[in-house]
């Protein structure tokens, strides 16, 4: 098994070339931020014959993405550097670039290929890693987990990839000197931690209040730079992205019986201290 | 055919969730593994193995704790290389994830989440689109498929036996440590665990504040052994820490009540709360999705509501 996993090593940037701003504690970032466009999250999901996800045009940047957007974009504003955004999907996925680039985001790169129908997460993994790498990145940024698929694994994955440090669920980062002051949620409470670049983190949802476009973002936009790339123009092969799953059977869940609504009256909160009761716990 | 279970370590000793997934691994595979790290885990051995692990491999590092996820992943790829289990099992935890998504890249095998059944080394189960459809997945490439399972998918039965411990050698390179953790912050409710308590009471966006949650608190200690919880909404929006948060992304819970005040039930919820014997909401919307799978739903203003139930609850227990 060792023998066939892939490595991208991962150029380190230079501290050098960083000029010092006003402030004199912060410096020119490069960030990467991973964004992914998502069926229409208010919307009923579907099932299609072949057992994927239905992705039409009605779809969104994933909200939980809109915080990694925003932390880049502030970290940008503080200390100076450019952010791109990348994506991973079929044509309709360059909406959600295009919703980042109207926040303010300097570039986009959409990763769209036929033979990506049904990645997994290491598939995944592989071609964002792959799209990361074509330049210097400082930090890369991501949310915890996606809104359709829940799976909260590529971005340590393509972490490891590209053999740097990770933090997951970061509800704060700061630039502190060569590495990054980053808490992190945990069950207990929050973690501090440090962090060296270059890093991927993934962003919690709340960790701030991600801007909406402008009208003046949404027009700049359209002339921003948009890379749209293949994974021959990666330096990928198909079997490197042949997903490792499939779904084999697919059942209804019985669905749960619901019992009585009942007006909340006098009435109503005697019957629920009677179901308490009733099962023993009061 | 060796079946492993990563056990997470937490100051009480091994995660709850692994000795759910080393029961469930006894009927996988004829070799059971555990694998748990950082400090206490010598003593976790013993509890692992009396689940039904047949070797637990062991390291009481504090480079485990110190940096999370990284190390742990490239021991664990040492010791898969050596050993060549064909099934890794993971507890859903955000630590575990870190450590199954650093593997798959060493690795080269597949990863597959949020999984609440494994049918077989190469199957499992998980719920898709809140748990209102159920899929099977098989799972190719190269070995050891690695699997994290939602926590409380199984029973943990203990199972005697004998258990053969190896202390493993955790050196790490310092370039592959990663991240370091400086500081550590509790901001742990007081009150039953969440998965323990045999009542649960949790709020949502309906409660509107960090504030309300003192009326949930009051009807959690009338009814006693309650704890509080809460929706994603309520903690994203920082009234109440993540160690409440219930559903896809925080904690499954499965008490005999449920209490949902002020939730709508939004998908990412319901995964976290459905197994539970009774559900209770009260919501102000008639037609909120929780309402639909309720023992009992009641409408109206939970400010109303909860502070009389919390009365009626009192006084029934004075007259009791």
């Amino acid at each position: 098994m060792g023998s066939d996993y892939i490595r991208y090593p991962i150029p380190r940037s230079s501290p050098r070339r960083d000029a010092r701003n006003g402030l004199g504690t912060l410096r020119a970032m490069n960030i990467v931020v991973f964004v992914k466009f998502v069926p229409d999250p208010q919307g009923t999901p579907e099932m299609g014959p072949d057992h994927l996800l239905v992705r039409g045009a009605a779809g969104a940047l994933d909200p939980g993405d809109g915080y990694g957007v925003e932390m880049a974009l502030q970290l940008a504003e503080a200390g100076g550097g450019e952010v791109t955004a990348i994506t991973m999907g079929p044509d309709e996925a360059l909406a959600g670039v295009q919703r980042a680039l109207a926040m303010g985001v300097h570039r986009g790169v959409v990763v769209t290929d036929p033979s990506l129908r049904g990645a997994d997460a290491l598939a995944t993994a592989r071609v964002l890693a792959a799209a990361a790498r074509r330049s210097v990145f400082d930090l890369a940024i991501a949310g915890v987990e996606s809104t359709d698929g829940y799976t909260g694994t590529v971005p340590v994955t393509v972490a490891e990839l590209l053999d740097v440090a990770s933090v997951t669920a970061v509800r704060r980062l700061e630039p502190d000197g060569d590495d990054f002051r980053v808490e992190r949620q945990t069950e207990a409470g929050y973690d501090v931690l440090t962090c060296p670049r270059p890093a991927v983190v993934t962003v919690t949802a709340g960790a701030n209040e991600p801007r909406y476009p402008s009208l003046k973002g949404i027009i700049q936009a359209k002339q921003k730079p948009l890379e749209r790339l293949t994974l021959a123009d990666l330096g990928l092969d198909a079997a490197t992205v042949e997903p490792a799953q499939s779904i084999t059977a697919v059942i209804e869940a019985p669905p749960k019986a619901g019992g009585d609504v009942v007006a909340a009256d006098d009435a109503g909160i005697a019957r629920l201290v009677e179901l308490l009761a009733e099962a023993k716990v009061i | 055919m060796a079946v492993w279970v990563y056990a997470p370590m937490t100051p009480e000793g091994p995660h709850p969730a692994a000795f759910e997934l080393v029961t469930k691994a006894r009927s996988l595979g004829d070799e059971v593994g555990a694998v748990a790290f950082g400090p206490g885990a010598d003593d976790g051995a013993e509890p692992l193995g009396a689940h039904g692990a047949t070797t637990v491999y062991v390291s009481d590092d504090s480079v485990f704790t110190d940096h999370p996820g990284r190390p742990a992943a490239h021991v664990l790829r040492r010791l898969i290389d050596e050993h060549r289990p064909s099934l890794v099992l993971f507890p859903a935890t955000y630590d575990a994830r870190d450590v199954a998504g650093r593997l798959q890249a060493l690795t080269g095998s597949t990863l597959m989440s949020n999984a609440t059944d494994v049918l077989a080394i190469d199957r499992a189960r998980t719920e898709i689109f809140g748990g209102t459809t159920i899929v099977d997945v098989a799972l190719g490439g190269p070995a050891p498929h690695l699997v994290l399972v939602r926590p409380r998918s199984f029973a943990a039965e203990p199972a005697g036996g004998t258990v053969q411990v190896v202390v493993v050698d955790a050196s790490v390179e310092d370039g592959l440590k990663g991240a370091r953790v400086v500081e550590r912050h509790a901001e742990t409710a007081a009150g039953p665990k969440l998965e323990e308590a045999k009542v649960v009471v949790a709020g949502g966006r309906g409660l509107g504040g960090p504030e309300p949650f003192a009326l949930l608190d009051s009807l959690a200690s009338a009814i006693g052994g309650a704890a509080v919880g809460a929706s994603r909404a309520a903690v994203d929006a920082g009234w109440v820490p993540y160690s409440y948060q219930i559903g896809q992304t925080g904690k499954s819970v499965k008490p005999d009540v449920y209490l949902a005040v002020g939730i709508s039930g939004a998908l990412q919820h319901i995964v976290g709360m459905k197994g539970s014997a009774r559900i209770v909401a009260i919501n102000k919307d008639a037609e909120a999705p929780i309402l639909k799978m309720a023992d009992l739903g009641l409408v109206g203003d939970l400010f109303d509501i909860v502070p009389k139930l919390t009365a009626a609850i009192a006084s029934r227990k004075l007259a009791v």
